[in-house]
């Protein structure tokens, strides 16, 4: 039998709006994954110890707030300090173009704009998982 | 990493393992059998306490508020928090850790969602386990939320010592719907929301209901809290303990334990031997026929199950 996926899906930061973020883990539970969604004002640390908690494959960070520069380089750098070097980490949210290479470079696998239609994300999480 | 690995790291506290040890869990399988061997003799010291009661009576928050009482106490607490798993995509949305952010990040709180993957009765099939390897991993508590329950989600009850059933004022007929339900198998009652109107009247009605029951020695006691502000928890939590006592003079405690091991193992011989009598009746064949004259309507359920058992299964020794 396949492994379910799951997927923490988490908003670090200040920003208040949480719609695209809901629509995403709808859409992940829609496709047959098990969605931890941990709701607003996270802080990177609390989303790291989630996916640590949670035993995710998928950390999908949604950032409106244009704080992400800051913010993903820390919930990755959590991810690596406690041994979960193979969690795919996605972002979604307005991530100018600029930013993009770097939130890549820093070890991001997918970032998605606004009106990234879900079924994208869902195929593009299917296919890059790193855990079977 | 192999099992004795993993187990030897659960053993030793690290995080990491007790969560890999949950998913081989969830997955159930030789593996997570083996783990299970493996950590059995480092069980049962902890206490588990299961909270259960209708969706949006406070359930988390009430999860969470114990949580910050027992760390308060130098206790060291495991969560695990159930949600349902969608009967058509096999996936779910798993919002428990909403209410609990501030516990997330407690290196002595471990908090994990279970989605219910088509178990019925509230909770998911690697309940029972997961709370074993939370004990193992050296827990002192153990949280057991269920999902949003109405009358027939009692199975909380099989694996906790010290069973809370969460009501809230304000629903009218609430005890009427749910007093041949889960309000049974509570040892102790919470009216949460206990700010509300309605309050008194609902801790009137429910020792009205208990006035009406069978005598016992242990009658569940009714409590008030305000879980969103923490009032009335360390009451809660005072009676918790009082029942965990009683349980332990009583017998109670052995009791219950050896039940939910006895019957674990029942499950166990019974889902062993199913595998076992279809993986020869495919083999040989027979499934394939009896789906067949199934199809053709020329054979009954009854008949194809007495067939199958009689051809692959006990009954063709047993005659």
């Amino acid at each position: 039998m396949e492994r379910t996926i799951r997927v923490l899906v988490g908003k670090p930061g200040l920003d208040g709006h949480d719609r695209g973020a809901k629509v995403v883990a709808r859409a992940y539970r829609d496709a047959g994954m098990e969605v931890i969604y941990t709701g607003l004002h996270q802080t990177p640390e609390q989303i790291v110890q989630a996916a640590v908690q949670e035993d995710v494959d998928v950390v999908a960070l949604s950032i409106l707030s244009g704080a992400h520069n800051t913010l993903v380089p820390k919930v990755i750098e959590g991810l690596k300090r406690e041994g979960l070097d193979d969690v795919l980490v996605l972002v979604g949210g307005i991530i100018p173009e600029e930013d993009v290479e770097f939130l890549k470079k820093a070890g991001v696998a997918g970032v998605f704009g606004p009106g990234t239609p879900t079924s994208e994300i869902i195929e593009f999480t299917r296919e890059n998982v790193k855990r079977k | 990493m192999n099992i004795e690995e993993l187990a030897s790291r659960l053993l030793n506290q690290d995080k990491r393992a007790l969560a890999r040890a949950i998913s081989l869990i969830e997955d159930g399988g030789v593996e997570a059998r083996a783990l299970m061997k493996r950590i059995y003799p480092n069980t049962g010291r902890a206490a588990v306490v299961g909270v259960t009661g209708a969706p949006g009576v406070g359930k988390s928050t009430l999860v969470d508020g114990l949580t910050a009482y027992y760390r308060q106490q130098g206790l060291r607490v495991g969560v695990l928090a159930v949600d349902p798993t969608s009967p058509f995509t096999g996936g779910a949305i798993l919002g428990d850790r909403i209410r609990m952010q501030e516990r997330g990040t407690d290196p002595d709180v471990f908090i994990r969602s279970l989605a219910s993957r088509g178990q019925v009765g509230g909770l998911s099939r690697a309940t029972g386990d997961s709370i074993r390897a939370m004990d193992a991993f050296g827990k002192d508590i153990i949280l057991v939320e269920t999902v949003g329950a109405g009358q027939g989600e009692v199975e909380v009850m099989r694996y906790a010592h010290t069973t809370l059933v969460v009501l809230m004022p304000g629903g009218g007929d609430e005890i009427q719907a749910i007093k041949a339900g889960i309000l049974e198998i509570g040892d102790i009652l919470v009216v949460n929301k206990a700010d509300m109107e309605g309050a008194d009247r609902l801790v009137r009605d429910l020792e009205m209901m208990l006035d009406l029951g069978p005598e016992s020695p242990w009658r569940p006691p009714v409590m008030k809290t305000v879980a969103s502000r923490g009032a009335g928890v360390a009451a809660l939590a005072e009676k918790i303990e009082e029942h965990r006592q009683y349980l332990i003079s009583s017998g109670g405690l052995d009791r219950k334990k050896l039940d939910q091991v006895s019957s674990q193992v029942e499950e166990i011989v019974a889902s062993s031997l199913l595998a076992e009598v279809m993986s020869r009746a495919r083999a040989a064949g027979t499934w394939q026929e009896v789906v067949d004259r199934l199809s053709e309507g020329t054979l009954d359920p009854y008949t194809a199950a007495e067939e199958v058992l009689s051809r692959h299964g006990l009954l063709s020794e047993e005659g």
